[in-house]
């Protein structure tokens, strides 16, 4: 065996290029007018740009959906309250649903995939630059095409203004005898925009990720977050086409007389069911998996360890994506399927279970024995960890079809996938801000702010819905503007909506952070946190080109080869 | 919880000290024996799990239907419910009676369920889980309720701007008391001479479009059926209590308790008002 000769061999063909990049002096900023340059953002077809505009566009809806939650937890302070009318409930919930999805969760976790991925494999750009933007700038019309509908919802039948059918927009009730006024095709064709630009960015995520990597990265040397964005593009792919197909077929009951889901007419509200949770629950999925995939950056830097099992964690990815594919009737258990259905439905969502369960073991074994670091990333993705255990177990409590028929539909699922979506998701887009915001603008935020923010998201999260959980087994239904005094709700809805306030509080010094930081920020320098991924290896914030030459890896961690000649990782793998 | 307990303790034991300098920790990249167990423990508990669960599913489901079962069509309408007893020829609304069934000759009740409009779900926490009540569709649902009471639930599907106020009360009777009230709902409406000139209102303005009293001319569908009207004790679904003066507020201007209520305003003069108050605090 001659070990040791391929040890130097490799290590030089590695540590040249890549120390090569570590030298690259930022160029001196062009003279250009702020015209100019806010030109420059438009054309743009640079992915770290449009990944960042992804973002900005993102936050600002989280600012705006989570407005829309302080005034829906307003209004539900205490029973009978007048503060909206009922239809501007319906309103509220139904934008503050439909954009945290579409506004804010899918953009933002774009905007990252989009800034991360061909920096992780060492590429100079998406593959396709020019689908990349469109892809953006369609899917930031769709978004203000939804709130257009504030001010050009108003049809002829003098209904209107925003959409007020729910998020999922259960038919019959989006047809024109019970949905008359435009509103409705603004969120119609909102959505079917933004599925236009989903479905460019997967492509996009797609082709480049297969095609794009650097010398020596082959697929199994990739680092887990651009496989796990390739999973939930290949998720997108899948289920967005049923949404759009949906889209279509509501669009052509509205206007060309069609009869698929108009009831009235022979047509059928359960189609509607299937056609939207076919694209809705593995939608949850392309949500969580780029939170997961945050998480796979994050634990092994911050135990300063390898992750532990990749391959089990590459499989376990593929297998929730793919068994995601088959549980979307989970949604539908109190529809009055056959019982056999029931079962089939119940014994899939169970089976989701595995393959998540298998991710959190390998997340403790990474720091099992390692040195935890506990910086602000670390410390929302430990936070994630707890939450994604109650949300986990309570979807597996969900899938217990007779324990769903009892509380579908109450604040108990609501507290749910609150804590999937806010608890998991949410945390880890935090922790994802935390730990690549230095990459993207060469400055830390700040510690101070950070430790606040955290606290008061963990708090605020916990008043909101852990209590939440509890309503929804007292028997209170979802979307209902008000409540009877008589009922044991009052109480607990009062803790839920301080909790709302604390979280929208924490949000705020989160925004604030963003801002302050970007001109007040301590220097970040290109590694702050002493990782191995690729994107290290540049300069913060990266050139246009991001690697002067193509690097060149042969493991894993290609910068933990280079820090550490005496023991690479190459030599286990 | 285990989980928990590692985790808590793995934060604990494994949080980075100053002592321990710049020296990264023992690199570990995996262990198949570890992964398996922690891949196969999991299936087992699922494999338990589902068996359990299907066998509630079958047996709640497929459960047959007794003989003696009373039979009830439940139907949602945009925002109150319609309840209607074929065994009895008795059509209600928002309040649901059915008896109490002794676990030694039980007498549940077997429901058939469907939709005048949109979905609605049909939800009484104490009694039963959920059923959608979907358009076009007839879904089923038993109850076998052993206790008397009073038992309140409501819709829990959005059906529109007052699905918040599609409340309903379901009272389990003891059965002699079950007895009574369906004689009593198979009366005819009682027709007092006093209150002649409301039922004359009644029957000019366009109530009997969408209201039914049996037994005269109203035979209306859209609306609840008024027969045996003050013999329930909330009118609107469930939205404010079934006395006169809230009567006639209501029929004065229903947006008042129910904003956004398919009932229109039909713009009575205040004696019109008053006249159809009394006709339908007569019907008992």
């Amino acid at each position: 065996m001659n070990t040791k000769n391929q040890f130097a061999e490799s290590a030089a063909t590695v540590t040249e290029p890549l120390e090569g990049a570590h030298d690259l002096t930022v160029l001196p900023p062009e003279k250009v007018t702020w015209l100019e340059h806010l030109h420059g953002w438009i054309v743009t077809v640079d992915h770290k740009r449009i990944g960042i505009l992804y973002i900005l566009y993102g936050v600002l809806f989280l600012l705006v959906g989570g407005l829309e939650a302080v005034l829906i937890r307003i209004q539900l302070f205490r029973p009978l309250n007048n503060f909206v009318s009922p239809q501007s409930y319906n309103r509220l919930f139904t934008l503050h649903g439909t954009t945290m999805v579409f506004l804010v969760g899918m953009p933002i976790l774009f905007g990252f995939g989009n800034y991360l991925i061909p920096l992780m494999i060492g590429a100079r750009d998406m593959a396709f630059p020019r689908l990349n933007a469109f892809s953006f700038w369609i899917s930031a019309f769709a978004g203000f095409l939804l709130y257009y509908s504030l001010v050009g919802g108003v049809g002829l039948a003098g209904a209107g203004s925003a959409p007020d059918v729910g998020w999922f927009a259960y038919a019959p009730l989006t047809e024109p005898a019970f949905s008359p006024g435009h509103s409705t095709d603004y969120w119609t064709v909102s959505l079917l925009l933004n599925g236009i630009g989903s479905i460019g960015t997967a492509v996009n995520i797609i082709a480049t990720v297969f095609c794009m990597r650097c010398k020596g990265m082959t697929l199994m040397r990739m680092p887990l977050l651009p496989w796990l964005y390739a999973t939930m593009s290949t998720l997108v792919l899948l289920a967005i086409s049923p949404l759009t197909a949906a889209q279509i077929m509501l669009m052509a009951d509205r206007y060309l007389g069609a009869h698929f889901f108009d009831s009235q007419a022979g047509g059928s509200a359960v189609l509607w069911f299937h056609f939207f949770w076919i694209f809705g629950h593995p939608e949850v999925y392309v949500l969580v998996l780029p939170a997961f995939a945050f998480a796979n950056e994050i634990v092994p830097t911050f135990s300063r360890k390898a992750i532990f099992g990749y391959p089990a964690m590459v499989v376990a990815s593929v297998a929730i994506a793919f068994i995601s594919l088959g549980v979307w009737a989970h949604h539908m258990f109190t529809v009055g399927m056959t019982s056999v259905s029931n079962a089939f439905f119940t014994l899939s969502t169970m089976l989701v279970s595995i393959p998540t369960g298998i991710k959190l073991f390998n997340w403790l074994a990474t720091m099992w024995g390692g040195r935890i670091r506990f910086e602000m990333p670390m410390l929302f993705t430990t936070a994630f960890l707890f939450q994604w255990v109650v949300a986990g177990l309570t979807g597996i409590i969900l899938s217990v079809s007779p324990f769903d028929w009892q509380v579908h539909f109450s604040y108990f699922l609501v507290a749910h996938f609150h804590y999937v979506l806010v608890g998991a998701i949410v945390f880890m887009i935090f922790a994802a801000f935390y730990y690549w915001y230095p990459k993207a603008t060469g400055r830390m935020l700040n510690q101070r702010l950070g430790k606040l923010h955290f606290w008061l998201m963990v708090i605020g999260f916990h008043m909101t819905f852990d209590v939440m959980f509890f309503v929804g087994l007292l028997g209170m239904p979802r979307q209902i503007y008000t409540y009877m005094p008589d009922r044991p709700w009052t109480v607990l809805n009062q803790i839920v909506s301080i909790g709302g306030v604390v979280q929208a509080l924490a949000v705020l010094v989160f925004a604030a952070n963003l801002f302050y930081s970007w001109f007040r920020g301590e220097e970040a320098g290109p590694d702050p946190w002493d990782a191995w991924t690729l994107e290290w290896a540049t300069n913060s914030p990266p050139p246009v080109y991001n690697f002067a030459t193509e690097p060149e890896v042969a493991s894993r961690r290609p910068l933990w080869d280079l820090k550490h000649p005496e023991d690479p990782d190459f030599a286990y793998e | 919880m285990v989980l928990y307990l590692l985790l808590v303790y793995a934060i604990v034991r494994y949080r980075a000290r100053a002592s321990d300098g710049n020296i990264e920790p023992p690199q570990v990249f995996g262990s198949v024996e570890i992964e398996l167990s922690w891949t196969i423990i999991p299936v087992l508990i699922i494999i338990v799990l589902f068996l359990t669960t299907a066998g509630v599913i079958f047996a709640l489901q497929d459960a047959p239907k007794p003989a003696n079962a009373l039979d009830i069509t439940v139907i949602g309408h945009q925002f109150w419910w319609e309840y209607r007893y074929p065994q009895f020829g008795i059509v209600t609304a928002n309040e649901l009676h059915i008896p109490a069934s002794d676990p030694q000759h039980p007498r549940p009740t077997f429901m058939k369920l469907t939709s005048a409009d949109v979905d609605h779900s049909f939800w009484i926490p104490q009694l039963a889980g959920k059923t959608d009540i979907l358009p076009n569709r007839v879904n089923e649902l038993w109850i076998d309720p052993h206790v008397p009471g009073r038992y309140e639930g409501q819709c829990s599907m959005l059906c529109g701007v007052q699905h918040a106020k599609m409340l309903l009360v379901a009272y389990v009777d003891p059965p002699e008391k079950f007895d009574a009230w369906v004689r009593q709902q198979q009366q005819a409406a009682s027709n007092a001479a006093a209150v002649e000139a409301g039922r004359q209102v009644f029957e000019h303005v366009s109530c009997i479009n969408c209201h039914t009293v049996r037994g005269t001319q109203a035979n209306g569908q859209f609306g609840p059926d008024l027969t045996h009207l003050m013999t329930r004790s909330t009118i609107a679904s469930g939205a404010v209590p079934n006395t006169a003066e809230n009567l006639k507020q209501w029929v004065a201007n229903p947006d008042d308790f129910k904003p956004g209520v398919l009932m229109p305003n039909m713009h009575l003069t205040a004696e019109q008002l008053n006249q159809v108050t009394a006709y339908l605090t007569s019907l008992e």
